[in-house]
């Protein structure tokens, strides 16, 4: 019986697509990544295994100008990525505890707004608007429009665990004379926290990563790291702009990693009720 | 989620539900103040004149809708006709979006299908092997895509080395390589939604069909796609709606010929040479645009039986 089920399940050469997949999605980033490691300045001959261009990155003759870029890009997202949990949270229980009330769907699709409008569309607003009010563009600019884009991030794997928590676990809390802030504190934020944590680190990796709306609103002298390598790039690919990549690259996969498997484990804990 | 809301529909989550306006608000400030006028600003901005250094003028002008839609010459007084550049670039991006949708449903789908019936473990570890590049930065991987596909690049310097071909193959500033750069940078926003979707069927269905005689493709064809369609239309909505509107793939890929929105829409508010209310119309004209597939898309929703 389970046999025919699973021979009637797959189909013929699917498996292979995934692995084209995979290898199509893998090739360009691996590539770039052993590349970095070339001795040779002439990024397509193979000269040998070298750091040479790790220290350039470090040491070099534009090593300031990226230090001061990485620099804006951490602070940025650290402080983005507070505001954005912050407010996150705070809308998630506001909107998986508060039962059916008119404007609901409203409000959830105002929430997840930055990821509907396209990405130029936003940039562009933003720009026109800072403009308008004659807000000075530079890093503050950059810090609140990194803050609004990144609130769906944040908010989507918080409200996901918020839905598998029941509020039984509050109420009892209030029913034993907690506060509300004490209930929130003590009880709701424990259970929470490893959706708190998932949703703060990809928001964090979007506002790194972030280039098109960050080059709209930053203004003359200031650069994130995205927007430094975008004007590197166009002078042309060079080696250590391939090193930058791949550090910025093992950034990505250390968070995504980290917050793949605090969900994992946040899943497994017992307190989530299962499906 | 149906279960969900039907769920919180009673007393459950009393402790905060009077918190709710407070809770929310700052979610509201936030993004009502920072992304909803501002688009409603841009919308004033496209009826606005433009100003010669950059900026706008507060005078009331149909100019930057007239100019994107119409060509009356070069001082305004020849017959008016259609004016097709900007027209053309629309339809441009329009093609390349649907393409690399095309594209990447051709991969995606099988490649979620394939997923979704694996054992639950080595599920887990395929799902994050195709997440990991969908938080890679965009413009780090459309820099890699550069890197491999140019004319000096590691592809064309191994194809050559190999003997397969003599010249190097020219792919770098062309509409393919900015597909290329599209269907690359957004198949796994596919891939996730079909998955979520195939991972939810009921396979006894296709057990069924196969005892009624129905063969591999028949059931592909008249069970599962049916009944998985809400993620593919998802999956399809993932992938058009960043591409029609892509910057980077076609400014780094594609060159100074292969214009599509993206570039034309960022060219106008770059340094002085710009026109703000001509970018600000085409970002509505844009925006319009994914409003519609975004409104077809709730509709079908809520179709579903």
């Amino acid at each position: 019986m389970s046999s025919v089920g699973e021979r009637i399940k797959s189909y013929p050469g699917f498996g292979v697509l995934a692995a084209v997949c995979l290898v199509l999605l893998y090739a360009p980033l691996l590539i770039v990544m052993i590349y970095s490691f070339n001795e040779s300045p002439s990024i397509t001959r193979w000269g040998g295994f070298s750091l040479t261009w790790y220290v350039d990155v470090f040491t070099g003759s534009e090593s300031s100008k990226f230090k001061v870029a990485a620099w804006n890009s951490i602070s940025i997202a650290l402080m983005a990525t507070i505001g954005a949990t912050t407010i996150a949270t705070a809308a998630a229980i506001g909107m998986t505890r508060s039962g059916y009330w008119r404007g609901k769907s409203l409000s959830f699709a105002l929430i997840n707004l930055p990821i509907m409008v396209p990405e130029i569309v936003t940039a562009v607003a933003t720009l026109i608007f800072f403009s308008a009010i004659g807000f000075k563009t530079g890093y503050l600019s950059i810090l609140l429009a990194h803050i609004v884009f990144c609130i769906p991030f944040a908010y989507l794997p918080i409200a996901a665990r918020l839905q598998g928590i029941s509020s039984s676990y509050e109420e009892a809390a209030i029913d034993l004379y907690a506060s509300r802030w004490q209930a929130f504190r003590y009880v709701l934020l424990p259970i929470l926290l490893p959706g708190v944590v998932s949703g703060a680190l990809l928001a964090f990796i979007v506002s790194l990563d972030d280039f098109l709306i960050t080059n709209f609103v930053k203004g003359a002298g200031v650069e994130t790291l995205p927007t430094a390598i975008f004007g590197a790039v166009k002078q042309g690919i060079k080696p250590n702009i391939m090193a930058i990549s791949t550090l910025m690259l093992l950034v990505s996969v250390l968070f995504v990693t980290v917050s793949w498997w605090i969900g994992r484990v946040g899943d497994k804990s017992s307190v989530v009720a299962s499906k | 989620m149906a279960g969900g809301t039907l769920q919180n529909t009673g007393v459950d989550g009393a402790a905060f539900a009077g918190l709710r306006h407070r809770l929310l608000f700052p979610s509201w400030l936030t993004i009502g103040v920072l992304l909803v006028i501002p688009v409603l600003l841009m919308l004033v901005y496209s009826f606005l004149t433009k100003e010669f250094r950059g900026g706008v003028v507060w005078e009331f002008s149909l100019a930057a809708y007239d100019q994107f839609f119409f060509d009356r010459g070069l001082f305004g007084d020849e017959p008016v006709k259609i004016e097709w550049t900007y027209i053309n670039i629309f339809i441009r991006s329009i093609v390349q979006a649907s393409l690399a949708t095309v594209f990447c449903l051709l991969i995606g789908f099988p490649t979620a299908y394939y997923i979704a019936t694996r054992p639950a473990s080595s599920r887990a570890i395929w799902l994050f092997m195709i997440t990991v590049p969908y938080w890679v930065n965009l413009l780090i991987r459309t820099v890699s895509m550069k890197f491999l596909i140019r004319d000096t690049g590691p592809l064309n310097h191994w194809l050559m080395q190999a003997g397969l071909i003599s010249e190097p193959f020219h792919i770098i500033n062309t509409n393919i390589a900015v597909q290329l750069g599209l269907f690359y940078s957004y198949l796994p926003f596919m891939v996730l939604p079909i998955y979520a979707a195939v991972e939810r069927f009921d396979f006894a269905l296709v057990e069924a069909a196969h005892d009624l005689y129905a063969n591999r493709w028949t059931t592909l064809r008249r069970i599962l796609i049916p009944v998985v369609r809400p993620g593919v239309i998802a999956g399809c909505i993932l992938v058009f709606v960043p591409s029609l509107g892509a910057f980077l793939a076609p400014d780094l890929l594609g060159g100074a010929k292969n214009f599509m929105i993206g570039s034309l829409i960022e060219e106008q508010f770059r340094g002085s040479a710009g026109n703000w209310p001509f970018g600000a119309a085409a970002s509505m004209i844009l925006l319009s645009l994914v409003l519609l597939v975004l409104m077809y898309y709730a509709r079908s929703e809520s179709r579903r039986p």
